[in-house]
């Protein structure tokens, strides 16, 4: 099980996190803090994955930022890997050669996708078309709900004129 | 897509993040959100906030709250978020309720009522939402309000939804596995689901079931090892694909149930081999995702029964990746042999891959308990793996190491192991690996000897980290000696120990654990042989107590080991001769605040004013290696118990049998765990639980082990070889408490308190040798292959070979016992295999790589050597050419190139092409929807080509910038690598 997302940029700066197991805000801090000390500062050859706590803890590198998922022992951390690469695949697909920019201010669409791909910590959709498709449902709908609320506002607006 | 309508947000958040990314310093970017924190906490409560508005603020709290601070007063408007009609807004809403709050958290209450209405919602997107929620926040109380609706919709007509359902019910069952139990067959049914992303999403819930009760689901072999036949046979849609592979999650979450079920059922692994045997034989090792299925694969047959029937096809897929007859030979061995080869080719064909050391340094820990013979062929990648740089691999090796360790290498290891631990600074993996080391040296320990000092390094480096037994352990070891008749032996144990003690001693910042050991050896044996004489014992055992003044513990020990020299020095009817600084510590601690130390000073202070023969009876030498005797019947009492009887007193009713009594076992050690059960209870009482294999009740006969005064390790222990120190009842060195007084009324009749004083150790010889005779003969076994260790080492020259013949040569000595000869020329053997290995490995990439030159190209994972890169290039040329006219790419279309495709592809083709796509149909020919997506091609073609056209990047990236700048919001000044593509 997946416990813990996190994405930091390379000055240590948080992007996102999305925590599968309870952690109080206290101890969410001390575990960003361990983890950017331990992974930032680790070699560009060594493997991806690091020991922690009794945990794993699987780290790729695109660009500047930093994608970690905490994992338990007995996890695949290969299949993690992919994971990862899985969801950063799904985000460039959506935001179109993503960058870390894309995250920074849409971060709430990045949950988004990132709530599609996972649920309770378990990868719940390996398809990407299917995660593309659902994000692209979900925001027509979306779209359409707000343009219809501005009509209906439109119309209010009008009435009261 | 997402970002063409610009962020979306007023340019007052906009400005607070680019203000967080230009922060210089965490303070600042503190000071920062501190502000935003006050701006939101009064924007929040204004009347009348538009809803839009609202929004922004509940994203802004989002980000607040994802950059470590505590956005705790706008919970409820998040709360009250998800009551709101308006989709958009309610998916907020659920976005931010879900980050923010946990199971546990009191506005849970007011949120399960929306949830229940929105799971019952017709617009799917809402009750997607719901179930998110759902996973996240209801907890055990709460199942039971959103049970039935999730049940129900595990038959709703929209394959997310019934994902969802499936998850939110597996979670419940993590929850809770009571609530949901009567549903179980559910999740069987889902595995048939028409949707293969629901059918994935069933076998969590099912790999759990299985772990904890693999019987009741032998029956779904057969369908679990049909669907994995299906999914590799490309069954699934073709968007299931990743990297080329069909549906590469699905297929480990398959073969990790696999291996649950097959382990050790010998019918039910039979039906694996075929679908296993296939997998490996397809499973392609330039990938990542290739190596992670083949990692699972490994993991899968070493956890099943093995069969020579998977020989074969282990035997093809050797010989497809090797192509080699140099492991011809193997295929008539053992199968597990083969594994290990296609473990070798994941330490050695991409040794330049620490993730596939790593996987194969596991995988090889795993085949190691089936056959222990497996690591020595590959020692030297072990040994490399051992000295790599790299943390992580380091520790994962070390890992291996331990489960291969025997007699005959046990100091090798554990010398590395404890060089290691002080290398590192990380408290939680030192403490690990200290009681690692502490595990392997008990079990395996060659001489009693080294075990001293391997303990004393332990201690000495991380004594407060290790367990306090072990300590123990060690006061008795050196106590009861080498459990032979051997006086001398012993005594010389003891004086080595006391020497070392001596010398350590005066480093400083001990840990407190072993000056409580060096506190008490030097009390017991400091003097002992005559070598150092009390007062310079004394005084040592006096600088510790000043040292280290702020530890009563170490205190304690050490005034209780002044008083046993001047005891021994009084019975010895030598002039006592008490030194100002011991005088003036007893006198401080006779003043102590703690009663324990006061109360010791002054039986100290007794016991000097008293006379040579009533010191000797009071404290006897050496009484730490009598056995005190405690029969837990109290047979001793028997007839004061009848004559009670007689006189009408009430029997003895036991503990158990008692109601709300609280007995006098709460005192012991057994019932310190249990006497929370006792008394007031505060939580509800517990859901009524299947029945779980748990501590067994307290019977009767569980008194006596109860009393045992010797707390059992907690570590496992190897029987085979006991060192003295096996917890027996009769053994009772550590509680050494006064209860030697004790012992003349309730001990044996032998026993006789008044030895010479001069030769104490016979009574301990006396006493061990019966206890220990059972260990004699295995001690003895280790020590004479421990001597041809030492040969060995000195007849391999390079150090490495040296080391590797230790670790692993050593078991070959121990076992098989052939001749140290015959031994270096199979070391050096082994050095000129791997090297052929890897000629020949390195010759099977290329031509495993020209076959499968475009998997390998499409691959994002690794960069694909130039060799191959340049063959490639003919392919794309024309490509890029066609790209950057097009640009298809921008399009977003999902276009890759895959030459081998059939033309049936094609027909598909046209339905995914956007427009874009519909002026070059010629051209286009050989492009076909694949499931992968568009920035592999962009990769491939960067990578072909050294010009490296990045057009439709550098397009976008300008676009977002221009947009970022019209907003007035400028971040390039700082960081440039924000506009990056994250792929590229």
């Amino acid at each position: 099980m997946i416990h813990f997302v996190l994405l930091v940029s390379r000055q240590g700066k948080v992007r996102l996190t999305k925590w599968y197991s309870p952690y109080s805000q206290k101890e969410r801090t001390k575990v960003i803090r361990e983890l950017t000390g331990l992974i930032l500062t680790r070699g560009p050859k060594l493997c991806n994955f690091v020991e922690w706590r009794g945990y794993r803890v699987v780290y790729k590198r695109y660009a500047s930022l930093y994608f970690c998922m905490c994992i338990d022992q007995d996890d695949n951390e290969l299949e993690v890997l992919e994971i990862i690469h899985h969801y950063v695949e799904t985000l460039d697909r959506y935001f179109g050669s993503v960058c870390e920019l894309d995250l920074i201010f849409n971060f709430h669409k990045a949950y988004y996708i990132l709530d599609e791909l996972l649920l309770a910590g378990e990868l719940q959709e390996p398809s990407k078309k299917i995660v593309a498709r659902l994000i692209a449902g979900q925001d027509s709908l979306v779209e359409a709900a707000k343009e219809e609320a501005n009509s209906i506002s439109n119309i209010i607006a009008q009435a009261t004129k | 897509m997402g970002s063409q309508g610009g962020f979306g947000q007023s340019k007052e958040f906009l400005d607070l993040v680019k203000s967080i990314g230009e922060a210089r310093s965490k303070s600042e970017e503190d000071r920062i959100i501190l502000r935003e924190i006050e701006t939101l906490k009064r924007r929040i409560v204004e009347p009348d906030i538009p809803k839009r508005k609202m929004k922004e603020y509940i994203i802004r709290l989002v980000y607040v709250e994802m950059l470590g601070h505590d956005a705790s007063f706008g919970y409820i408007q998040a709360v009250k978020m998800t009551h709101d009609d308006t989709l958009l807004l309610k998916r907020t809403g659920y976005l931010a309720v879900t980050l923010f709050l946990n199971e546990d958290h009191d506005l849970i209450i007011l949120i399960v009522n929306t949830i229940q209405k929105d799971l019952k919602s017709d617009n799917y997107v809402v009750v997607c939402a719901a179930l998110g929620a759902v996973c996240r926040l209801i907890n055990e109380e709460t199942i039971p309000a959103v049970l039935p609706q999730v049940v129900e919709l595990l038959g709703h007509q929209k394959e997310a939804v019934r994902k969802k359902a499936v998850m939110a019910l597996h979670r419940f069952y993590q929850k809770s596995p009571s609530t949901v139990s009567h549903l179980i067959s559910n999740f069987r049914k889902k595995l048939c689901d028409s949707d293969p992303g629901v059918m994935g999403a069933t076998l969590c819930p099912l790999f759990d079931l299985i772990t904890v009760d693999v019987k009741s689901y032998k029956d779904l072999v057969v369908s679990f090892v049909s669907i994995l036949k299906q999914v590799a046979e490309r069954r699934l849609p073709k968007s299931y694909d990743y990297h080329q592979m069909p549906a590469p999650f699905i297929q480990i979450k398959l073969l990790k149930i696999l291996g649950l079920l097959g382990n050790g059922d010998k019918h039910a692994s039979e039906q694996m081999y075929t679908v296993l045997g296939d997998l490996m034989r397809k499973c392609d090792t330039s990938t990542n995702i290739g190596n992670a299925i083949l990692y699972e694969c490994i993991c899968c047959i070493s956890s099943i029964y093995p069969n020579p029937k998977l020989l074969e096809a282990a035997a093809e897929v050797i010989s497809k990746f090797l192509k080699v007859g140099l492991f011809f030979e193997v295929v008539v061995l053992c199968n597990l042999y083969l594994f290990c080869y296609k473990i070798v080719m994941l330490l050695n064909v991409q040794s330049d891959n620490h993730n596939l050391k790593y996987m194969g340094i596991d995988a090889l820990g795993r085949l190691i308990k089936l056959s222990p013979d497996v690591a020595e062929q590959h020692q030297l990648a072990v040994i490399d793996c051992l000295e790599d740089p790299d943390d992580t691999l380091k520790r994962k090796t070390f890992e291996l190491l331990q489960k291969m360790t025997k007699s005959s290498n046990v100091e090798v290891i554990v010398d590395r192991m404890i060089d290691y631990m002080i290398s590192i600074n990380d408290f939680h993996y030192k403490t690990e690996i200290a009681s690692r080391c502490v595990e392997l040296a008990e079990q395996f320990a060659p001489s009693n000897h080294w075990f001293i000092l391997t303990m004393n390094k332990v201690f000495e480096h991380a004594g407060d980290l290790v367990n306090i037994k072990v300590a123990h352990n060690l006061m008795r070891l050196i106590a009861e000696g080498f459990g032979e008749d051997d006086d001398t032996a012993d005594s010389q144990l003891r004086s080595s120990a006391v020497e070392s003690y001596l010398r350590i001693v005066t480093e400083p910042k001990l840990p407190s654990a072993f000056l409580q050991v060096i506190c008490w050896v030097l009390g017991e044996y400091g003097t002992a042989d005559r070598k150092y004489s009390a007062s310079y014992i004394t005084g040592k055992l006096c600088d510790i107590a000043e040292a280290y003044s702020s530890d009563e513990t170490v205190k304690a020990y050490a005034i209780t080991s002044l008083m046993k020299i001047y005891a021994v020095e009084i019975a010895a009817r030598r002039r006592l001769d008490i030194l100002p600084e011991c005088q003036s510590l007893i006198e401080e601690l006779a003043a102590s605040h703690s009663t324990d130390l006061q109360q010791r000073a002054y039986e100290l202070q007794a016991v000097v004013g008293l006379d040579a023969h009533a010191v000797e009876s009071i404290m006897p030498s050496d009484a730490s290696c009598e056995d005190i005797e405690i029969n837990a019947l109290l047979p001793f009492l028997d007839s004061y118990v009848q004559q009670s009887l007689q006189n009408g007193a009430q029997p003895y009713i036991p503990e158990d049998e008692r109601s709300g009594a609280i007995g006098i076992s709460n005192l012991s050690n057994q019932g310190l765990s249990e006497s929370s059960t006792h008394g007031l209870k505060f939580e509800a009482y517990e859901m009524p639980k299947p029945p779980v294999p748990s501590r067994p009740p307290h019977p009767v006969s569980h008194v006596s082990s109860e009393l045992v005064p010797v707390p059992e390790p907690s570590y496992s222990r190897e029987t085979q070889f006991s060192p003295p120190n096996l917890p027996v009842s009769s053994s009772s060195a550590e509680l050494k408490l006064r209860l030697d007084g004790v012992q003349k009324k309730w001990g044996k009749p032998s026993y006789s308190s008044t030895q010479s004083s001069s030769s104490g150790y016979s009574s301990s010889a006396a006493n061990g040798a019966s206890q220990l005779e059972s260990a004699a003969p295995s001690t003895s076994q280790p020590r004479e292959s421990y001597k041809d260790l030492k040969k060995v080492e000195v007849e391999i020259s390079s150090e490495k070979q040296k080391l590797a013949a230790s670790l692993f040569g050593g078991s070959m000595k121990s076992e098989k016992r052939t001749s140290t000869s015959h031994r270096a020329s199979k070391g050096s053997n082994h050095s000129t295999e791997k090297s052929s290995v890897l000629k020949s490995s390195a010759a099977s990439i290329d031509e495993t790589k020209i076959p499968q030159l475009l998997p390998d190209l499409l691959d994002l994972g690794e960069l694909a050597p130039p060799s191959t890169v340049a063959a490639s290039v003919d392919p794309f040329m024309q490509l890029e050419g066609l790209l950057d006219q097009k640009e298809i790419i921008s399009s977003g279309s999902s276009a890759v190139i895959d030459s081998s495709n059939k033309v049936p592809d094609i027909v598909s083709l046209y339905s995914e092409l956007h427009v874009g796509g519909q002026s070059s149909q010629t051209t286009l020919s050989p492009l076909s929807s694949n499931g992968s997506d568009s920035i592999n091609l962009k990769r491939t073609v960067s990578g072909g080509s050294a010009q490296a056209t990045k057009g439709p990047n550098l397009k976008e990236a300008l676009e977002k910038d221009a947009l970022v700048r019209q907003m007035g919001v400028n971040p390039t000044t700082r960081n440039p690598n924000l506009f990056k593509d994250l792929l590229g």
